[in-house]
């Protein structure tokens, strides 16, 4: 598939600020980050602002952006719709924390708008991953795990992000980033069951039954001389061994880097505030190649009419 | 929402259709042509669709024709007459008037004329209006005229015309309802693009077989039953083979041969003798055959006698003379003929060729058709039956492209006739106005003696020689047409060789022009053999600097290939802005029960400042005052051309166009100029269709009922019936010449060429690029692609995105034995030159054969394609590898690259190598053309966004 | 209502036969002749005479090669959207552009809500809709809608423009629901099948197979035995020297 930047950008960044919130609300509930808090403000308007900046950025992927609000109307069928209904009903209780972190208020108050933000953190990000999830036409996309992965990637760069957080706030921040730990650990296990399996599944679709007819030997002749957009989009390719470098790429810079410095920290404590940038760029940069490699080596259905022999 | 949203299912496609006929291809269907008028208020045409009543395509429409609009609203369009201000092929134009581009023209012309005529060469290519052309060359006066017939299917007509009186191409139709066994010679596409289609479909459809002989299978060939991948230029083998085993099994129309053909005819055996191989004739020249029930020689022509088809007998005074079938029966039951003979070098086992020829004799045969139809023979004896042998063949450039395309298209006709399938239910159909004799008593014009300032031709440039008295020559023996047809190089070349005139003139062999004048070709592309020494002739000079072809007139649509070599540019308008006459005087669309023909006119108006040519070719005919073309006061005689399709008569009763003729219209064929018949063409569809009578619809050649009523109609000369050449007289006396005989002889060069040659029973040869060249192990062809013609397609912005890139086809074990995959660039080379193109690889082709679509190449700078185009870039054309000449032969004369008998350019015979090439991009890569005169090209195209009312 | 209706009425589509097919493009500029001015117009081309030539079709033919049991050679494949009862293209699309009729099944895309996500073409096994980059919508085969039902022409041409004009008749119309249909007879008669049936959504659209060679080929009698004694030309001779008359 072909790996268009607005989509890599908007879910990797709506996934870290989804992520955010949802450790954000958590703490606020566990009472780590008290709601007056500088951090639980600054923390709260980042996970805001990553979301904001994701969704706007999904918008330049469509060809009419002025119908944008058309698409909210499917929630019955469509993932896509149910993502988009749900991302802004999260802005409710998100945004009301956020002007009570401002304000101040009770904790009757805040603690419900905590829980309701962090079930909507969950659901926009699993409703993101269903989007690619529910494709039946891309082997790659169509497993139980892919809104999993889509979870797991959100915690941990959210987690990350309120290390850091909580480093510039000078707060011990050992647990927090064991947490991040843990979730940059499941994150990256992850993913590499999901690179196991996909490379293990030859595809159950072969050229044969998409043409109806035994023995294809080859495509003699495509329809066109120059690719169509079906070619465009669908058609992208990338070479095995460059897709084996970019996941080593991700492994070093996604899951490893980070993951040894936060363990430091974990153990220490120290260095926070000089570490976690390095840690967020590097699991930025990573995560960005996983998102990219998360399109680029899924292969579609519809190239067997086009010279794949198995999809 | 809930429910489906209601949408506009009503629309009117558009808000005035007009008929006429379609010319994106030479089929010349008929079309519907929907106009809409846009936001601006011009009105813009919006579909094209078939028109059901339409007698070729009955509704259809092939990919061509469903793109016209793009055709039509090409910015590769012309835009105005040009004059040339830089050196030829810069493209440095001055757009001029049309009473500028005139006189220019008709000065030049003029002076031609009072001269000497034959310094004016006039060719035309796609060119459907011959007969106008033709006349319009005749009556200047030059012998040099020609339409593109030469380089195209000369071989195929006069193969057919020679032998049955009628011809593949468009001259007959295989019995489509009725054939149950069908077999499809070297055909791609060919001229009858729909009907061939529909055909094939009804084939299909009804479980009638289709086997196709072809190297290549893709479209047609993809759909037959069973594919023959034969070698190039081997079916002359194949079908001898065939004939074999028909003559072994004993599997042939007897009845059929001696009623309609020649087999009978005794051929005298007097070896050395002026008339050796002559038929034996009584004293009214009637030929002699053994008449069994009287015991003595009878009249070959006549009715009531008993003709022997064996035989060896002794003539009155005393010499031998035998049956044309025994001599047919000892060349084909030869051993060159048998099936393991001819096994390896077709490629066709045989076993397979034995099972073919069995098919079709126990189809023709045993699964015989009788039609309870009553009709009247020649000699006025009555039948209440018409018998049919269900089988039929086609055949097309496969065959004719080859230098023995000739005699193997004459060789596929005897295996026609000895099956009796010619013209009875089934078989093989005539479209009127054949079938003709055989040959036609239409002689060619133009020797010397013909020839004077502004004097016209005594008659039609081209015909059918029944000797070498009828050579076109000077005083010395030498050709007098500067393509040297109808000279001993080409003697029975009917429709001339546009291929060499070019090369000739830069040469000046025979002779020196002064004007070039074309249309409708694009010589210095896709049309010519050898483009590099094309383009080389068009641009050459002489020791003063002057170009040695002086001046060069063109008319095209186009910004072709072509244009900016020429001096003086004629736009013409496109097929939608003018008027067309597809007259039976020319080619005819006839049916095989239908006589039809038809006419295209303006259904928009050109928003150019172009004229039609055909217009601008009576304009100049008035204006050079040629006999025809104006009145006795000197004023022209027509306004323009649909004034010359309504009154022009080529004899008393019979124009251009055959319905709604007589006063009031109501005569058809023969009778007085009627003013409204264009008016009744446009409100019939832009046709007119004039069925047979049942009982004149097969047996033609010898239907008495339909040789009177085509000779009351005017479509045929002879009350006699057309009797089956199998052995072709002609060319016996072509060879008797060449054996020293007559008063014409040839040069002694052309000696050998011409016994071997002029044999008249069919015969295969190699074709002479192979026995000439060595080290060329494959050959190389090309097919048209349904969806292209020729090099216009690549102006379409919907055709060029199907095809903008053309691919060499190799077999996949060549591919394994040069070590190359899908997508590689390989180097082919011939004799001549090297072209660089990219391959794939495919099972479906004879192993022996590289191939590639026809056409698709395009110069830099042409079509209004972008310097970047595919087609520039990565697109080629096999016609740099092609020699318009052969390699030396005997004597050191570099004979053209054609048939020996019709001069039919041999562009099959191409054999090459390949190698493996290290870099990508087609070569040989010319200099762009200038592209002064040029309108920008549109990055989007939206093409029915104007009618669209904007959303929401 | 991009949730599919429970059944349609009827179940309109085409009937595509291979053993015909030969590979024209007829139905392939017939179909953008008369969409980009109908429906959907417009189909836009990008560069249309420069380096990338490609624009929006609703219809494409390939051509492969096969090699099985019944037939070997070469195989000319149209493809477009074949309507199919179940298809994920509508339910994934989140504004409704993309729905499927009830009345007669025809699934399409509506030009004026499509905000052009690409969602419905990803979810398509069979890359039957094409993104008009220009309009920024989605296009796709339309049954031609605005022909089969237009009162403005005459009944016999209220067909699909593709139909209409394949000239060998490969391509057939009507409603795949009525068994009676004469296109779901010609199916059933001749094996008629789905495109990747095993994806399960169930097209509507059928193919033809290219049908067995031998199925034509005419069962030969055995030569007449020819008289025993000299070369196959005496016996010729033998054999026609016979009354014959005119
Ligand atoms: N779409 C379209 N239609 C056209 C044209 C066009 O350009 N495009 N051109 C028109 C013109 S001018 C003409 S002359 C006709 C020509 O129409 P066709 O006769 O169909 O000409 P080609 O397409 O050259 O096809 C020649 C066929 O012969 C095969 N062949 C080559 N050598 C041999 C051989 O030695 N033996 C046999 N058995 N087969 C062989 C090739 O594989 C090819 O399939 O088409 C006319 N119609
Ligand atoms: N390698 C190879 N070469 C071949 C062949 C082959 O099979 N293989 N086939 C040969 C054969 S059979 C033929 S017939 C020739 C065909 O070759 P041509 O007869 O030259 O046909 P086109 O290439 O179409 O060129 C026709 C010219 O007419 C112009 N034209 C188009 N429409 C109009 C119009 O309405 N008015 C005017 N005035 N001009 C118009 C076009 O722009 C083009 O420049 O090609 C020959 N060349
Ligand atoms: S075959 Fe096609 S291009 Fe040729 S005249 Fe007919 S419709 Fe036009
Ligand atoms: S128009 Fe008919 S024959 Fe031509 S490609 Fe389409 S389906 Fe095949
Ligand atoms: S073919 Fe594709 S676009 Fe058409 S209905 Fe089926 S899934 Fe949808
Ligand atoms: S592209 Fe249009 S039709 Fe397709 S899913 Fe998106 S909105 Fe729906
Ligand atoms: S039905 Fe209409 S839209 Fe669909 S492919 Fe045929 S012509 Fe195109
Ligand atoms: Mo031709």
């Amino acid at each position: 598939m072909h790996p268009a930047y607005s989509v890599i950008l908007f879910t990797t960044s709506s996934g870290a600020g989804y992520g955010l919130l949802f450790w954000l609300s958590l703490a606020h509930l566990a009472g780590a980050q008290p709601v007056t808090g500088w951090s639980f403000f600054t923390g709260l308007l980042l996970a805001l602002g990553l979301i904001t900046l994701g969704l706007l950025s999904s918008t330049f992927h469509l060809g009419r952006p002025e119908r944008a609000w058309r698409a909210l109307s499917q929630w019955r069928s469509s993932w896509l719709s149910r993502e988009g209904v749900v991302a802004i009903a999260t802005y409710a209780p998100a945004g009301l924390l956020w002007l009570l972190a401002l304000f101040g208020g009770p904790a009757w108050l805040t603690l419900p708008l905590a829980v309701l933000a962090a079930l909507g953190a969950v659901a926009t990000v699993w409703c993101t991953g269903m989007i690619y999830g529910s494709l039946r036409t891309i082997r790659e996309w169509h497993q139980p795990l892919v809104p999993v992965l889509y979870l797991a990637n959100a915690a941990a760069s959210g987690a990350v992000l309120l290390v850091m957080l909580q480093a510039f706030a000078g707060r011990d921040i050992r647990l927090a980033s064991l947490i991040a730990l843990l979730a940059l650990i499941t994150a990256g296990a992850l993913k590499l069951v999901y690179w196991r399996r996909i490379d293990a599944d030859p595809g159950a679709y072969t050229v044969d039954m998409a043409l109806g007819l035994e023995g294809v030997k080859r495509q003699l002749e495509p329809p066109h001389s120059r690719p169509n957009y079906v070619m465009r989009e669908m058609g992208y390719d990338v070479a095995r061994k460059h897709a084996e470098t970019l996941r080593r790429t991700v492994l070093i810079w996604g899951f490893v880097v980070p993951g040894v410095m936060l363990a430091f920290q974990a153990l220490t404590g120290g260095l926070g505030p000089v570490l976690m940038p390095v840690v967020v760029l590097a699991a930025a940069a990573g995560l960005v190649v996983e998102r990219w490699l998360f399109f680029a080596e899924a292969s579609h259905v519809s190239m067997l009419y086009y010279g794949a022999e198995r999809a | 929402m809930t429910g489906s949203p209601k949408i506009e299912t009503s629309a009117p496609v558009g808000d005035e259709m007009k008929q006429t006929t379609c010319y994106m291809c030479a089929c010349r269907c008929g079309i519907n042509v929907h106009l809409k008028t846009g936001a601006d208020g011009k009105q813009v045409v919006r579909y094209i669709e078939g028109n059901r009543n339409h007698p070729v395509n009955k509704g259809v429409l092939c990919g061509k024709g469903s793109a016209g609009i793009m055709q039509h609203y090409s910015p590769a369009r012309l835009r105005a007459p040009m004059k040339r201000t830089g050196p030829r092929g810069s493209g440095q134009f001055e757009e001029i008037s049309w009473d500028e581009a005139l006189e220019i023209a008709t000065g030049w012309l003029g002076k031609v004329r009072k001269t000497d005529p034959r310094k004016l060469a006039f060719f035309t290519g796609r060119d459907q209006s011959q007969s106008l052309t033709g006349f319009w060359a005749m009556k200047y006066g030059t012998p040099n005229f020609a339409a593109h017939g030469g380089f195209c299917s000369v071989n195929m007509a006069a193969g057919g015309l020679y032998t049955f009186g009628g011809a593949f191409w468009e001259f007959g139709d295989p019995d489509w309802d009725l054939t149950k066994y069908f077999m499809l010679f070297g055909v791609a596409e060919d001229h009858a693009s729909n009907p061939i289609k529909i055909g094939i479909g009804k084939l299909k459809s009804r479980g009638a077989k289709v086997v196709s002989v072809n190297p290549v299978r893709t479209g047609y060939n993809a759909v037959a039953d069973e594919w023959v991948g034969i070698r190039p230029g081997t079916d002359g083998l194949f079908v001898g083979a065939l004939i074999h085993e028909l003559f072994r099994s004993q599997q042939i129309d007897l009845d059929y041969l001696v009623r309609y053909t020649n087999a009978p005819w005794l051929v005298i055996h007097d070896p050395g003798a002026a008339d050796d191989g002559l038929f034996a004739r009584d004293g009214d020249g009637n030929p002699l055959v053994w008449d069994a029930a009287a015991g003595d020689f009878g009249n070959g022509k006549a009715a009531d006698i008993q003709p022997a088809l064996t035989g060896s007998r002794e003539l009155p005074e005393g010499r031998k003379a035998r049956p044309v079938f025994e001599l047919m029966a000892e060349r084909y039951l030869g051993e060159d003929y048998a099936p393991e003979a001819v096994a390896e070098r077709t490629g066709i086992p045989a076993e397979q060729i034995r099972k073919i020829a069995a098919e079709l004799a126990h189809v023709a045969f045993k699964e015989e058709i009788v039609l309870d139809r009553p009709w009247t023979d020649w000699a006025g004896r009555k039948h209440d039956k018409m018998i049919g042998r269900p089988v039929s063949m086609h055949a097309m450039r496969g065959i004719s492209a080859h230098s023995n395309g000739f005699q193997t298209c004459r060789m596929i006709h005897i295996l026609q006739i000895l099956l009796g399938s010619i013209d009875t239910p089934g078989g093989f159909r005539y479209k009127p106005p054949y079938p003709k004799q055989t040959p036609p008593n239409l002689l060619p014009h133009g020797a010397a003696g013909d020839i004077a300032p502004e004097m016209p031709l005594g008659g039609p440039h081209l015909g059918f020689p029944h000797g070498p008295e009828h050579l076109l020559l000077d005083g010395d023996g030498q050709p007098n047409r500067l393509d040297k047809g109808f000279s001993w190089d080409a003697p029975i070349s009917a429709h001339g060789l546009m291929h060499m005139v070019i090369n000739n003139a830069a040469k000046k062999d025979p002779y020196g022009i002064d004007v070039l004048f074309m249309y409708m070709a694009n010589m210095a592309w896709n049309s010519s053999m050898n483009v590099p020494g094309t383009l080389d002739a068009l641009t050459a000079k002489d020791d003063n600097g002057e170009y040695v072809i002086p001046k060069i007139i063109y008319s095209d649509a186009y910004y072709s290939e072509t244009v900016p070599f020429a001096d003086l540019i004629l736009p013409d308008t496109t097929y939608l802005e003018r008027y067309d006459c597809i007259s039976l005087l020319d080619r005819p669309i006839s049916e095989p029960e239908l006589v039809a023909d038809g006419i295209r006119h303006p259904v928009v108006q050109p928003d150019r400042d172009v004229r039609g040519f055909q217009e601008v070719l009576i304009d100049l005919g008035a204006r050079l005052k040629l006999p025809g073309f104006v009145k006795e006061d000197g004023s022209a005689m027509y306004s323009g051309y649909a004034d010359y399709i309504t009154n022009h008569e080529r004899k008393p009763g019979i124009g251009p166009l055959a319905g709604w003729r007589g006063e009031d219209g109501d005569k058809s064929c023969v009778g007085a100029p009627n003013p409204d018949q264009i008016d009744r063409y446009i409100e019939n569809g832009a046709f007119f269709g004039l069925h047979l009578d049942p009982s004149h619809a097969y047996y033609r050649f010898a239907n008495r009922g339909y040789l009177d009523w085509g000779i009351e109609k005017g479509i045929r000369l002879s009350p006699e019936p057309t009797i089956m050449q199998l052995y072709s007289e002609p060319m016996q006396k072509f060879r008797l010449a060449a054996l020293g005989h007559g008063a014409r002889q040839p040069p002694d060069r052309a000696r050998e060429r011409i016994r071997t040659h002029f044999d008249p029973l069919p015969f295969w040869y190699p074709p002479f690029e192979e026995q000439m060249t060595t080290g060329y192990p494959l050959h190389a062809i090309t097919q048209r692609p349904m969806h292209m013609y020729h090099s216009w397609g690549s102006q379409n912005a919907w055709l060029r995105q199907i095809t903008a890139q053309n691919r060499l086809y190799v077999h996949t074990s060549v591919g394994a034995e040069h070590g190359l995959i899908d997508d590689d660039w390989v180097w082919l080379s011939s004799h001549l030159g090297r072209v660089k193109c990219q391959i794939r690889l495919m099972d479906g082709v004879n192993p022996h054969t590289v191939w590639t679509w026809n056409a698709i190449g395009k110069r830099r700078g042409a079509w209004g394609l972008s310097h970047d185009a595919p087609e520039v870039k990565e697109g080629f054309l096999l016609n740099h590898l092609i020699s318009e000449l052969l390699p030396k032969g005997g004597g050191g004369y570099r004979y053209s690259n054609s048939d020996p008998l019709t001069g039919q350019a041999a562009w099959f015979d191409l054999r090459v190598k390949i190698e493996k090439a290290e870099s990508a991009g087609t070569e040989p890569l010319f200099e762009p053309l200038g592209e002064d005169v040029w309108p920008d090209r549109p990055q989007t195209l939206a093409f029915g966004r104007q009618w669209k009312e904007p959303a929401e | 209502m991009t949730t599919l209706p429970e059944k349609t009425d009827k179940s309109l589509g085409l009937v595509i036969d291979l053993d015909i097919c030969v590979g024209c493009h007829a139905c392939v500029t017939s179909c953008k002749e008369w969409n980009t001015g109908g429906y959907s117009a417009p189909l836009t081309d990008q560069e249309p005479y420069g380096e990338d030539p490609h624009g929006a079709f609703l219809n494409r033919v390939h051509s492969y090669e096969v090699d099985n049991a019944h037939w070997k050679g070469t195989v000319h494949f149209p493809r477009s959207c074949l309507h199919c009862e179940t298809p994920d293209c509508v339910t994934v699309c989140p504004t409704g552009a993309s729905y499927k009729r009830e009345e007669d099944g025809i699934v399409l895309v509506n030009p004026d809500t499509c905000i052009g996500c690409k969602l419905c073409s990803w979810a398509c096994p069979y890359g039957a809709r094409e993104y008009d980059y220009d309009d920024g919508v989605m296009k796709k085969c339309t049954l031609c809608v605005d022909r089969i039902y237009n009162e403005t022409i005459p009944e016999e041409d209220r067909v699909p423009a593709c139909v209409k004009a394949c000239p060998t008749g490969a391509r057939a119309f009507g409603d795949l629901a009525d068994p009676d249909s004469a296109v779901s007879r010609n199916v059933a008669a001749r094996d008629g099948f789905n495109l990747l049936d095993e994806f399960g959504f169930k097209p509507v659209n059928k193919y033809l197979p290219p049908r067995k060679a031998s199925d034509r080929t005419p069962q030969v009698a055995t030569e007449p035995a020819a008289p025993e004694t000299g070369s196959a030309l005496e016996k010729l001779f033998a054999w026609a020297d016979r009354a014959l008359s005119r």
